[in-house]
């Protein structure tokens, strides 16, 4: 599975615990049109670090939080495992 | 002062209670003529005032020393097992200890300041001490950090909640507790079996849970006490089938629902109390209606000698158990002004019932939110898989932490199953508490540990 198929059904599992309803995942899908609330980017971020390894968000010092969902992928996808 | 008016042990211990006995998996001890023998060697006369450090390699030799000492010696520091050499030199400066009473080889620094005295069992005709000072009983506080303070006990104020329950009402009671009996929840275990009259069966460290439990069967065992770890523990080891006691007390630790519910099955014939109980506040009351919590009657005035209340939400301790003091140059005072201890329990009114929530020091702080580790835990250990958790805090770059879960599973679940048992926690979280207490991430684990307090550790927390 590739990374950003990883990321998108991570966020299928956690809308589906937090019952909310996800827009088509598209990479120009504002994070804040995701329906993911803090908590529930703080608990997917939290779980991607189990599965891939990386928390791009605390390894690099002047980590901008992206704000769209390709550039969110693309964080992970940049570091290196 | 005349001998009356001295509480001592010894005065427990007359020869007209027959068959009474203290014993570790290796040896078994008469309480009955206990007084007439002494277990101390070399200059043991010498003992008389002395500040005297209890450093025994098992419980049993300390047990004996409680008793021969107590009314004869200032001040006894009871010195638990798994207490470093380093550690406990400062705490013997800070208690002025002078002698030294141990089953074990000192290092010459060590010998070369203190009088050191031999202890083993019981086989010397006593000297025959007198008996005329209340002597301190010095504790460590069992914080898993840094180095423990030091409290000061009287056996009056150790012995408050047993002698206000009737020492009578156990008389034959053969005692036995997960506990070491240096430490305060073991120590009353003991109290109860000196001044209830009855016998007591001691553990021992690393031993298998089973060989333990056969050793209480053979003892015969009916009053026990534990950590709810401790009793989780047994719970789930299955070990529990053939041991029958008539009474399971549980303190240290929040006794949650589930686990009293797992007690009383286990347990059918055996009457189940949960004490509330500290180092430094005492022991504060006992529940014995099963159910978690504690009735909101016991707050307010004067019950039996103690006196408890809740200020900015912690529960508050004032009565005659509780430590006298803290003991050191630099100690701290151990209550406030009006004479009452706070413990960093956290309690919560819920209709007609307190419940504990957690420790004061052990919040996680969700982007601003509260949870308490322990009422998450005590969700978690509902599920009928579940043999213990640990909920505790990840660092996360969003909300500055989330709430994780450890998570051991009853021997022999299927690893099928893990992924439905996952889900199962996660909903019954989500049904009962507030979102950000659900935790993020659920980990099953092979064990969590139990610290030698017999609390979960929370060190890594």
């Amino acid at each position: 599975m590739s990374v950003k198929s990883k990321i998108f059904s991570a966020m299928k599992q956690i809308a589906e615990e937090q019952k909310v309803t996800l827009p088509p995942l598209e990479d120009d899908l504002p994070l804040n049109e995701t329906g993911f609330d803090s908590l529930a980017f703080a608990i997917l971020v939290a779980r991607l670090e189990d599965e891939l390894g990386i928390d791009p968000f605390t390894v690099a010092e002047d980590a901008a939080f992206p704000s769209t969902l390709g550039e969110f992928v693309r964080a992970y996808e940049n570091v290196p495992a | 002062m005349s001998l009356p008016d001295i509480f001592a042990l010894r005065q427990y211990l007359g020869p007209e209670l027959k068959d009474r006995t203290i014993s570790d998996a290796r040896h078994s001890v008469s309480l009955t003529d206990i007084v007439q023998y002494s277990c101390l060697t070399g200059r043991s006369c010498e003992l008389s005032g002395r500040s005297v450090l209890l450093a025994t390699s098992g419980q049993l030799l300390s047990a004996l020393a409680m008793i021969e000492l107590d009314g004869v010696a200032r001040r006894m520091l009871l010195c638990p097992p798994d207490l470093d050499w380093d550690c406990l030199q400062v705490l013997l400066e800070q208690a002025e200890i002078d002698t030294i009473v141990t089953d074990r080889p000192l290092q010459r620094c060590i010998a070369g300041k203190y009088i050191v005295i031999g202890i083993d069992l019981p086989e010397r005709r006593t000297v025959g001490w007198k008996v005329d000072r209340a002597t301190e009983w010095l504790m460590l506080t069992s914080g898993t950090s840094g180095l423990p303070k030091i409290v000061r006990h009287t056996l009056d104020g150790l012995a408050g909640a047993i002698i206000a329950d009737g020492p009578a009402r156990y008389r034959n009671a053969t005692w036995a507790t997960f506990y070491d009996i240096r430490r305060y929840g073991g120590l009353q275990i003991f109290l109860r079996a000196l001044i209830g009259g009855g016998s007591m069966v001691l553990s021992e460290p690393g031993e298998a849970i089973a060989t333990h439990v056969a050793r209480l069967r053979t003892g015969g065992v009916t009053h026990i006490s534990g950590t709810p770890s401790h009793w989780r523990k047994l719970l789930m080891s299955g070990a529990a089938a053939d041991f029958s006691p008539r009474y399971v007390r549980l303190s240290g630790e929040i006794a949650d629902q589930a686990v009293l519910d797992g007690l009383a099955r286990a347990f059918p014939h055996a009457s189940i109390g949960h004490a509330y109980a500290s180092t430094e506040a005492g022991v504060g009351f006992s529940v014995d209606d099963g159910r978690e919590g504690f009735p909101a009657h016991l707050i307010g005035p004067n019950r039996g000698g103690v006196e408890m209340k809740v200020v900015d939400g912690s529960l508050r301790i004032r009565s005659k158990r509780t430590a006298r003091a803290y003991v050191g140059a630099d100690a701290p005072p151990l209550t406030d002004a009006d004479g009452y201890v706070d413990t960093g329990d956290i309690v919560e009114l819920r209709g007609e019932r307190y419940h504990f929530v957690g420790r004061r020091g052990g919040i996680i702080n969700i982007g601003g939110l509260k949870v308490h580790p322990e009422e998450v835990e005590a969700v978690i250990n509902r599920h009928a898989s579940v043999q213990m958790s640990r909920a505790r805090s990840r660092r996360s770059p969003i909300t500055g932490a989330i709430v994780v879960a450890d998570v051991v599973l009853a021997d022999g679940t299927d690893r099928e199953r893990h992924e439905t048992i996952r889900k199962e926690i996660l909903s019954q979280c989500k049904d009962c508490l507030m979102v950000w207490k659900v935790p993020a991430v659920i980990r099953f684990v092979e064990r969590l540990d139990v610290t030698a307090a017999g609390k979960l550790a929370r060190t890594d927390a």
